[in-house]
């Protein structure tokens, strides 16, 4: 049971932070607090996509020798590089090492990369929206704590007034 | 066909990316204009622009064929494709044509209710939101849709939050949307990275194709699912998830209200339908299982449940934002029956309730730019004091009744129909409960409006004072199509139809 943990370490980093992050979001009830479970959150899930790109044993997908060839040869290895780009979504192709034909080289899979370098910038753009939102929560309400605004608003929806 | 000829055809061909990309661009620029004016016209233009393409694009799909864009030339399995067909020129066509006349409406509406120097950033906010909203729709990349989704829930975000100049509480609903929409986000990004573990692609028809030749394929697919449409259901406010709704519905601007109720949960509807359908397949027994019985239970307990909400509520807004987690209800009942018939009615109710709760919110947003009502006792008099606002108010409410001859009517006959043709005969008991406690929730503000008189301050009677016509004309417009869908509902229930085709007999 251990060995099958140690082998897939990365998972379980993902599965503990992504549990992590998602229970300090329901159970913090500081607006800044719940910000920093959702960031880890998404962090977990970056480390996921990146650990689906690795291919044992593979190389960073860079072109091996592929400029002196002539042109001819580089492009055949475009062909080979972008059905292996596509074929490689797991590591079922890594130990199958018969699918690799044309290509020499056993490169990890680029594609997650890309694909998280987008979803970063989001989770970016979502943190400082969040932040900015409680920047102004804090001017508004003077706290940022959940049980003192919902305390605050409460009165306001019984009186119709500001307490 | 006249209409279509005399389109240029290269607005027909680029019409899936123009649809994207001039919003998108416009909405940068329109944040740095210097005039609040200058940018009301330029969303106006961009709108207009975007609903002109969409009906074309409407109309090529209903004459000729379904089309897939490929973006930049790139074919499909790697490169991005724009799908353009049955199922959502529909839905292409309502959120450009809402964006319209939110933009109308938003004249007089933004200027009441958002601080001057915020306007020009609001309405490029709004522009961007309309953009990921279209691009939700309009991509056949999965991972396009979750770039989108986000653009679209970022956006939404910021636009909940403008509420504050109005009501503070706009910030804290806000947050609340921004902390469960990102949860709602990641969930389905996570699944989508399980699907890219199966099959190693990301075009939405490539996974569909690779899931059926595996039979729905391992595990991993089916924990896929299970993230994807908990994810999409945080974001179309499925019954347990639906926290963030109410509050973002009643503090936001109007205008913000009007345009989230009519499209943003509907275009996250959308995808859950192509994804259920079209990208797994309910002939896969975990696909089938839950649709049967996970989104029709949930479906008829939020129907129940924000019915019943709904009667409880003090604040208008608050009652029809419950109202609207019912209607999704109705919806995802609609699609939990998986025939032919109840995805059509789906769908069906999914337009029409767009074009009712619009009209609905345009109303409760002109009683608070001309006395600040937002709460059901303050609507005493209404009747006297708003006549022409309250009528469309009331057209609005008896169709989301189900009235004969509204367009709310039209849309629940066909899911009892499809009901009963699946032999659920308590589904349409559900349906007419649920009915039942719209007239409740409804009646009591009508009641209130028209049979108590305004109320009097320094012993004169409030004078009568009528919504803008920049406000009327959008409302009037939304609350006589829904009659006219009562009366003749041939060419939604066409559109309808074709779009339960497209999910029923698959891809492209």
């Amino acid at each position: 049971m251990f060995s099958t943990i140690f082998e897939n370490f990365n998972y379980a980093i993902v599965i503990i932070l992504m549990m992590t992050g998602l229970y300090v979001v329901f159970s913090s009830r500081n607006l800044i607090k719940k910000l920093v479970g959702l960031s880890v959150f998404q962090t977990s899930v970056f480390l996921l996509y990146i650990t689906i790109g690795k291919v044992a044993g593979g190389q960073p997908p860079i072109l091996v020798g592929g400029h002196g060839e002539g042109s001819g040869g580089a492009e055949e290895h475009h062909a080979s590089a972008a059905t292996n780009m596509l074929a490689s979504g797991g590591e079922a192709v890594a130990t199958g090492g018969s699918a690799h034909h044309g290509a020499e080289v056993l490169y990890s899979n680029p594609l997650p990369h890309v694909l998280i370098l987008t979803a970063i910038v989001v989770g970016v753009a979502t943190l400082a929206i969040g932040l900015a939102l409680v920047v102004r929560i804090r001017e508004v309400y003077g706290s940022i704590e959940e049980d003192v605004i919902n305390e605050i608003d409460y009165r306001y929806n019984l009186e119709g007034t500001d307490a | 066909m006249d209409l279509l000829s005399s389109y240029p055809s290269w607005l027909i061909t680029h019409g899936a990316a123009l649809l994207i990309i001039l919003p998108l661009l416009v909405g940068a620029i329109t944040s740095v204009l210097p005039r609040e004016r200058l940018a009301w016209i330029v969303t106006l233009i961009v709108t207009l622009i975007c609903v002109v393409t969409s009906l074309g694009v409407l109309l090529d799909v209903y004459f000729n064929d379904a089309q897939l864009y490929k973006m930049g030339g790139w074919d499909p399995p790697h490169g991005i494709s724009y799908i353009i067909d049955g199922l959502n020129t529909p839905l292409i066509f309502l959120i450009c044509a809402m964006a319209l006349l939110c933009t109308i409406y938003g004249l007089p509406s933004v200027a009441a209710e958002v601080e001057p120097k915020k306007r020009a950033p609001f309405y490029a906010a709004f522009l961007i939101g309309v953009a990921g909203l279209l691009g939700m729709v309009v991509t056949g990349d999965a991972f396009n849709v979750f770039v989108f989704l986000e653009v679209s829930s970022i956006s939404t975000y910021v636009l909940v939050a403008m509420g504050a100049s109005r009501d503070r509480r706009a910030l804290k609903a806000a947050y609340n949307y921004l902390i469960l929409g990102s949860i709602g986000a990641t969930f389905f990004v996570i699944g989508l990275g399980f699907l890219y573990m199966e099959t190693g692609t990301l075009n939405m028809a490539d996974i569909g194709n690779i899931l059926r030749d595996l039979d729905g394929g391992s595990r991993v697919s089916l924990v896929a699912f299970g993230f994807i449409v908990v994810g999409l259901g945080l974001k179309l406010a499925m019954f347990p998830l639906h926290m963030w709704l109410p509050g973002a519905y009643a503090h936001a601007p109007s205008f913000v209200t009007v345009f989230l109720a009519s499209t943003a949960t509907k275009a996250a509807l959308y995808l859950l339908l192509r994804f259920i359908f079209m990208v797994f397949d309910p002939s896969f027994e975990y696909v089938i299982t839950v649709v049967t019985y996970v989104l029709t239970a949930l479906g008829c307990i939020a129907m129940l449940f924000g019915s019943l909400q709904a009667i409880f509520q003090t604040d208008a807004r608050r009652t029809l934002a419950f109202s609207s987690i019912a209607q999704v209800g109705y919806m995802l009942l609609g699609v939990g029956m998986a025939t032919g018939l109840g995805l059509a009615a789906g769908y069906l109710h999914l337009l029409n309730h767009a074009v009712i709760k619009a009209a609905l919110f345009f109303a409760l947003g002109a009683f608070w730019y001309r006395y600040g009502i937002t709460r059901i006792d303050d609507f005493a008099g209404l009747g006297k004091m708003m006549p022409w606002t309250m009528g469309a108010f009331t057209l609005g409410g008896l169709s989301l009744i189900g009235v004969p001859f509204t367009a709310g009517f039209t849309s629940k006959l066909n899911l009892v129909e499809a009901a009963l043709q699946r032999g659920w005969a308590w589904a349409a008991i559900v349906i007419v409960v649920a009915s039942i406690l719209a007239i409740i929730y409804i009646g009591r503000m009508l009641m209130a409006a028209y049979f108590q008189s305004p109320p009097e301050i320094d012993g004169e009677v409030v004078a009568k004072n009528e919504a803008p016509l920049m406000m009327l004309i959008p409302m009037w417009l939304l609350a006589l199509l829904s009659i006219a869908i009562g009366v003749n509902a041939d060419l939604v229930v066409e559109a309808a139809q074709g779009a339960a085709d497209v999910l029923i007999g698959g891809g492209v």
